[in-house]
């Protein structure tokens, strides 16, 4: 869509096998990301799809993109996908699903989609206990209209419709989707992740492969809860977004487990 | 022949869905037509494994229609009016995507809430689009239980056939009501799914995406220009319409569904009192029979259009007709039901110069 | 042949399986059947009603507002139908229920003791095919035979011991008509 792939001149002395230290997954299209320096789509898109390719799932999965700054995640995610209309993810993705239960269905969607437009669609699949992995972006804005106000915006937080910060009294409190959804009993796996160090990229991405080996095992809805960065609409350097990740977002947004299955 | 069978319009929908080797069924439960849920809940997962949910709205069950179609099942909702508005967003979503699909809507009086009973005044929304963007469903509109099963049928093949919508534009007297049908037989489910669909990224081949996406106004456009030519392609090939009686008829009653049926009473009375009446049925309101009222227009001294709304089809009938004959309107509104013998007196005063 | 009816009584009389096994006889007898109820709120204790077409023709209008043949089963049926009956048609009612029976001198008018005959059979839920007995004796519209088959049909296979006594119910509804 108008972002053309660029040439890298290529150094065929450097450019050898043994020389080999990280290559993009093949469940990735060659397409370069469009996302802004410092967010976590990238690198949630990247460690997603290196669990697909290396669960060996790449023909058996089926992805919903959302209405967000992830609209596009069919562009670069090399699996076969729907684009769902703003907040109904989780009803497309049950459709899906219901029709081919042996096949992984994800969703992805950010805080508006899943929080704001789509809280009906995302509640009663939870409450159904569709089979299907949520992987939520929370990063406390509105990324692609600019930076208005989300669900899951902090309390005081100024955004472009929260100028003076979100007064709580008016506008309301941020939504803890996490641990919301974990009340529901056909709920199996609720996880609340980052991606703003390498040691929590490698957490996060351990979430998404249990969570889809638990819709393997037909456990029922997952859902891998990603606090992630907006640099851009945060009007922060992706450093500085890093910082406000962990002083702001995960005092309010603690990482960890909501909810893992029973063992049985 | 096929079974014969007395059935409620909205049951005989239901087990056409069945036989007709539907996959699934998304919906949520609305008077005048929640038999069909039930229906199908009841007959429909130990016959043939079709898959019934009951979603948590309309907005929900529209959605999971879409998904479901983009994998590249037979699916089918249902609604009544209020549901069908809450729909319309998916509805255009699906045209843009191009998916195939069965969406009925029994019709019930509004606007807002309104009533349970009867009407047809939704004909403008399932008819002229209904969502945004410039986009047609196939609408058919069953003027008894036997085409409530037949347009099943009919409608799965359009639908599959043009990769569009197709709506069966009923009203709450088609579901309610009892008559005799002849049930076609069962058949078998797909086991095969067209090429665009998402079943998971075929080996070697680029991976599918079902989309109305297309940012690019220079994309959008074409893609827009080859909606519009398969609407043109459908407006040609697939246009549906029943005449009685028209061939030495002075004037023309005309009507789709439900006032297709109190016309031709009118017109029974009429020509019982020596007026030459014929009737024009549009069975396809979507495409829409233009021709064959401009057709007749210069043999006929005028048409009478019948309608359970304030007057919705008559634009077209008028359009048709290009002015060449006058169109009058009879209606009731708000689910009240027009009854025969007034449609004959209204004709008589607007036409004849009676009472 | 055609015969343009409606039955019309309180909901929980059984109204709408009256005009059902009707157009199911006229079904089994080849006739083309149309049974238009009236739906909704009003179903729940209100008064309910149901319109039957049997013909030897296609049928055209399903719903229509004069009738050969009235079934009024209480007095609001009988106040709202009875003047919609066509000059020489027929009105049918429970005369155990009705205080303030029918005046119209241009139709036939049959004020039969349904209620009691169906106390009589001890199961005042027989009412309706009482008065179905009456009205087929009346019109005539279909054979007793194709009564009774329909019967088998609308009747759940749960209650299927009780067609004796739904036929039996039918057959004194006939002989209260002479």
């Amino acid at each position: 869509m108008g972002i053309q792939v660029q040439e890298i001149p290529i150094n065929p002395e450097i450019v050898q096998d043994e020389n080999l230290l990280y290559c993009k997954p093949d469940t990735l299209t060659p397409k370069p990301f469009h996302y802004c320096p410092g967010c976590g789509h990238s690198t949630v898109h990247k460690i997603l799809m290196e669990v697909v390719a290396e669960m060996g799932i790449q023909e058996e999965i089926i992805g919903v993109a959302p209405v967000g700054c992830s609209v596009f995640a069919y562009d670069y995610m090399d699996v076969d996908m729907q684009e769902a209309a703003h907040g109904r993810a989780c009803a497309v993705a049950t459709g899906i699903k219901r029709m081919m239960p042996d096949k992984f269905v994800f969703t992805y969607q950010g805080d508006g989609d899943l929080a704001a437009i789509g809280t009906a669609e995302t509640i009663h699949a939870a409450n159904r206990g569709e089979n299907i992995l949520v992987v939520f972006i929370n990063n406390a804005v509105y990324g692609m209209t600019s930076g208005q106000m989300a669900p899951t915006t902090l309390p005081g937080m100024v955004s472009t419709t929260s100028p003076f910060g979100r007064d709580v009294h008016t506008m309301g409190y941020p939504i803890k989707v996490s641990e919301l959804l974990a009340t529901l009993p056909a709920v199996a796996y609720v996880t609340r992740q980052s991606v703003h160090t390498p040691g929590n990229v490698r957490k996060t991405k351990k979430a998404l492969q249990k969570a889809l080996e638990y819709q393997k095992q037909g456990l029922g809805f997952c859902l891998v809860e990603i606090v992630s960065n907006c640099p851009s609409n945060w009007k922060m350097t992706p450093l500085e977004s890093n910082k406000f990740i962990d002083d702001k977002m995960i005092p309010y947004y603690p990482l960890g487990d909501v909810k893992v299955p029973e063992v049985k | 022949m096929g079974e014969l069978k007395l059935m409620k319009g909205n049951e005989a929908l239901a087990e056409a869905m069945i036989r007709v080797g539907c996959d699934g069924y998304f919906g949520y439960p609305i008077t005048p037509q929640s038999e069909v849920i039930e229906y199908l809940s009841r007959e429909a997962t130990p016959r043939t494994g079709m898959v019934i949910l009951q979603a948590e709205s309309e907005v929900a069950s529209i959605n999971m229609i879409y998904g479901a179609a983009g994998a590249g099942r037979r699916v089918a909702t249902t609604s009544s009016s209020p549901g069908i508005s809450l729909m319309q967003e998916g509805l255009s979503y699906i045209a843009g995507a191009e998916l195939p699909c069965l969406v009925v809507n029994v019709v019930r009086g509004g606007p807002g809430l309104g009533t349970i009973q009867p009407s047809q005044s939704d004909y403008f929304q399932a008819t002229k689009g209904g969502g945004h963007g410039d986009y047609h469903l196939i609408v058919l509109a069953p003027y008894n239980v036997q085409e409530m099963v037949d347009f099943v049928k009919l409608g799965f093949e359009l639908a599959e056939k043009y990769r569009n919508p197709v709506m069966i534009l009923a009203d709450g007297a088609m579901g309610q009501m009892m008559e005799k049908v002849v049930l076609f037989d069962q058949q078998p489910r797909k086991t095969e799914f067209p090429e665009w669909a998402t079943t998971g990224k075929p080996k070697d081949k680029p991976h599918r995406v079902v989309t109305s996406l297309f940012i690019e106004p220079e994309v959008m456009e074409q893609v827009n220009l080859r909606l519009q030519a398969k609407y043109r392609e459908i407006e040609q090939k697939e246009v549906m319409f029943q005449t009685i009686d028209t061939e030495d008829a002075d004037y023309i009653f005309t009507g789709f569904g439900l006032g297709a049926r109190i016309a031709m009473k009118a017109m029974e009375i009429a020509r019982s009192k020596g007026i030459k009446v014929g009737l024009i049925r549009p069975i396809t309101v979507y495409p829409f029979p233009y021709s064959i009222y401009k057709e007749i227009a210069p043999k006929i001294k005028g048409i009478l259009d019948i309608e359970l709304n304030a007057g919705q089809m008559i634009e077209d009938v008028r359009l048709a007709v290009e002015g060449k004959v006058p169109v009058e309107f009879f209606g009731r509104m708000g689910g009240m039901i027009p009854d025969p013998e007034s449609v004959v007196e209204h004709f008589e005063k607007v036409f004849l110069g009676g009472k | 042949m055609t015969e343009e009816a409606i039955f019309a009584g309180f909901g929980g009389q059984g109204i709408l399986s009256m005009g059902m096994i009707l157009a199911y006889a006229g079904m089994i007898e080849g006739k083309e059947v149309c049974w238009m109820p009236s739906y909704g709120p009003e179903m729940r204790g209100g008064t309910a009603n149901a319109i039957t077409i049997i013909s030897d023709k296609l049928i055209s209008s399903p719903i229509i507002s004069r009738f050969d043949s009235v079934v009024a089963l209480n007095q609001p049926s009988v106040d709202k139908f009875e003047h919609k009956i066509k000059e020489g048609g027929v009105l049918i009612y429970d005369a155990s229920n009705i205080l303030k029976p029918p005046t119209r001198k241009d139709i036939q008018i049959y004020g039969v003791q349904g209620s009691e005959t169906a106390i009589k059979l001890k199961n005042v839920r027989v009412l309706n095919m009482v008065i179905l007995g009456s009205f087929i004796a009346a019109r005539k519209t279909v054979d007793p035979k194709a009564i009774y088959k329909a019967l088998e049909s609308v009747l759940p296979e749960r209650y299927h011991h009780l067609l004796p006594l739904n036929q039996k119910a039918f057959e004194e509804g006939m002989a209260l008509i002479n």
